[in-house]
């Protein structure tokens, strides 16, 4: 603001973009001191859908926490619930049986297909493009029917279980979910042919919204937005959990830096989604899908316990205190897009208004999760 | 007696058309766009949803008509009713057949223009009256849209003048008569450039007319509904019905200048019928790319009319002068 002359100041104005606004998704509210269709200034206010829970998790017992968990960042809830899993399995170190690791596996990998799935139809819509929000619900809708018959619900799942899951999967899933497979598989190459090489995306996309690796790990971004810029950070492979270390798959990484780089990321994870579904879905052994010595009532010894995992936007990480009694000391969620929407402050100043909204579409944000 | 008769028919006769067209053009689009996005569109009204905009229209009939409080009253409230206005005039001179003209102007290609421009401002007029930020960038942006289409549309219409000879509308089409080589995207002979040429003023009709992907000024994704924004019921109605009204104009206007109107394509009996399949044929390609492609933006779209457009509209009337000259 201090760069500006005072007379070029005049000629500014404020917007309000939200918190009702198509391009936000949400209630999220992005006050812009805008010159012409430049953005001098552009500052998001969270708040509007603060519902505290993490507090909530200090006066809840352990078990009463699982339903808050779906209710965080609504597309990629089961990674959310695996977080938590993770967290308390570590604390009281719960062995989980293979066959429900694997389980855990599927149902998170499907659940970040539907969400860059809806992301894809969403981030177009951004665009101006229509059609292909239709063509990803339609087969987002599968995954949803999917998880519905195992977990009993289709967007706020709380599916796991401390030391396993809630409910065994069967036959249908199983060919249910390798008939789907096989249905999306061809569908990626048709996205690609009717929206990523056309001309006009190509102009909204490429080289606009830069940002570096410095300014990510300045602001903490991780997921997509940090490897759209180059970084090869994934806590699937460099803290892996669960039987992530058992499946081959790759980690897709572009070095450009722009909304383009990150569009390509979260295309190629969806490839990659589907071969970690696939060789699961192979090696799945049988067996219980929950610990027996589990027990009821939680008391996790006294102690400083954390767990990240990776969820749809980046790292989730859980961290509590515990005093050894049923409820937690104190409760800490590290949720994705919190950190990335932080920077865009910083990388819009300087964008048009319309390009400064297809770059805060490229940072994939939920607002429930970043304002818990 | 006789000119007032001719004036009530053509009253009546654009009245009737004009509704059933600018009702149903709406379920054309939507019906279109629900099969492209593998949906089925609207259905519940009546067989196949044909009585949707009917009821559309009846909704947006009896909605109260609320004038923000910091909007300048009288434009906030003229603004669309000129944009329908400027729509309704351009009918006048369209030669659906031969001997189916409203009324014949020796100088019809320019009343078109004249006349289409006050669409934009009704656009300005519209989002400046508002009040509102969001619709204050779209009607500048509209603005900017308007000139810069403006100039390779024009500059493309007299290339089909020096052709032709006339700006009389009905006289282009008769000089197009024949098999269809002889329509002025195919005359090859006048200019090299011809079927680019076509291409070049469908773009610019589309962009005139603020149709997807150009339509900047009502960019939903960022400008919530551009200069709309404001508008509820009947007021959002008209500058609807206005945008339908202006996708057939521009494809008229294109079918006039270059698909060679009311003939048939293989010289058998020309008609009307031939004029209203091409006009057709144009609007649901545009209903086609709307459903089709993203949005650009107002960057992109200065520079595709600056950098591309006028340059080689440019150079086509070069050429074409050149043709003319030498053969």
């Amino acid at each position: 603001m201090t760069l500006l002359a005072q007379s070029q100041l005049q000629e500014t104005f404020e917007l309000n973009i939200g918190p009702q606004h198509p391009a936000t998704h949400g209630v999220l509210r992005v006050k812009v001191i805008m010159d012409g269709e430049y953005i001098v200034k552009a500052e998001p206010v969270l708040g509007y859908i603060h519902r505290m829970h993490e507090k909530m998790g200090e006066n809840r017992t352990w078990n009463q926490f699982w339903p808050n968990l779906g209710r965080l960042d609504y597309l990629s809830a089961i990674a959310y619930n695996h977080g938590y899993a993770g967290l308390l399995e570590r604390a009281m170190g719960i062995e989980v049986p293979e066959r429900a690791e694997y389980i855990r596996v599927i149902t998170v990998e499907l659940n970040r297909l539907q969400s860059h799935l809806l992301w894809f139809g969403a981030f177009i819509l951004d665009l101006g493009g229509f059609t292909p929000l239709m063509y990803a619900f339609d087969e987002r809708e599968q995954i949803l029917d999917l998880l519905e018959s195992v977990t009993g619900s289709r967007l706020t799942y709380c599916y796991f279980r401390f030391g396993g899951v809630y409910n065994d999967v069967d036959d249908d899933f199983i060919t249910g979910t390798r008939a789907f497979i096989k249905r999306l598989r061809p569908q990626i190459p048709m996205y690609h042919d009717l929206v990523t090489k056309n001309v006009i995306l190509m102009e909204r996309l490429v080289d606009i919204g830069h940002i570096s690796a410095d300014m990510c790990r300045k602001y903490g971004a991780t997921g997509p937005v940090l490897r759209g810029s180059g970084v090869n950070f994934d806590i699937r492979k460099n803290e892996p959990y669960s039987v992530y270390p058992e499946l081959d798959f790759d980690v897709p990484v572009y070095h450009e830096c722009d909304s383009m780089a990150r569009y390509m990321v979260r295309m190629d994870e969806m490839e990659q989604s589907m071969r970690i579904i696939e060789q699961a879905l192979d090696k799945m052994p049988d067996g219980p899908v929950k610990a027996e010595k589990a027990p009821k009532i939680l008391k996790p010894p006294k102690g400083d316990y954390h767990f990240a995992v990776e969820a749809a936007r980046g790292t989730f990480s859980m961290r509590t205190v515990s005093d050894a009694t049923n409820t937690s000391y104190r409760m800490r969620l590290r949720s994705p897009t919190y950190s990335n929407l932080s920077l865009f402050e910083e990388a819009s100043r300087g964008m048009l208004l319309s390009d400064a909204l297809a770059f805060m579409g490229s940072l994939d944000l939920v607002i429930p999760e970043m304002d818990r | 007696m006789d000119e007032l008769i001719r004036i009530l028919s053509y009253f009546v006769g654009i009245a009737a058309f004009l509704g059933l067209n600018l009702a149903y053009l709406g379920w054309v689009e939507r019906k279109g766009a629900g099969h492209i996005q593998r949906r089925i569109g609207p259905k519940d009204v009546g067989p196949y949803g044909l009585l949707q905009p009917l009821a559309d229209g009846l909704k947006l009939m009896s909605k109260q008509l609320v004038v923000p409080d910091n909007a300048d009253r009288l434009l906030y409230m003229s603004a669309p009713v000129l944009a329908m206005v400027a729509t309704v005039i351009l009918f006048v001179t369209i030669p659906w057949g031969e001997n189916l003209v409203p009324r014949e102007f020796d100088y019809g290609l320019i009343m078109i223009f004249a006349v289409a421009s006050a669409a934009g401002l009704s656009i300005l007029l519209g989002g400046w009256a508002s009040g509102n930020k969001y619709s204050l960038i779209a009607g500048t942006r509209a603005v900017s849209q308007s000139v810069a289409f403006e100039i390779p549309m024009l500059i493309t219409a007299i290339t089909i003048v020096m052709i032709t000879g006339t700006m009389n509308l009905n006289e282009i089409i008769r000089s197009q008569s024949g098999m269809f080589w002889n329509w002025n995207v195919f005359a090859l002979d006048k200019s090299i450039l011809m079927p680019i040429s076509f291409l070049v003023f469908f773009v610019c009709s589309m962009a005139e007319i603020n149709r997807a992907p150009f339509d900047l000024g009502e960019a939903e994704s960022e400008l919530v509904a551009g200069y709309i924004t404001e508008y509820g019921g009947m007021g959002f109605g008209l500058f609807m019905m206005a945008e339908y009204g202006n996708m057939m104009i521009g494809a008229s206007l294109t079918t006039i200048l270059f698909l060679g109107g009311w003939q048939c394509p293989f010289g058998l009996f020309p008609g009307p019928h031939w004029f209203l399949l091409k006009m057709y044929f144009l609007i649901w390609t545009i209903v086609w790319i709307r459903w089709t492609y993203p949005r650009t933006t107002l960057w992109g779209l200065l520079n595709l009319s600056w950098k591309y457009l006028i340059p080689f509209s440019l150079v086509n009337l070069l050429v074409t002068a050149l043709f003319i000259k030498v053969f």
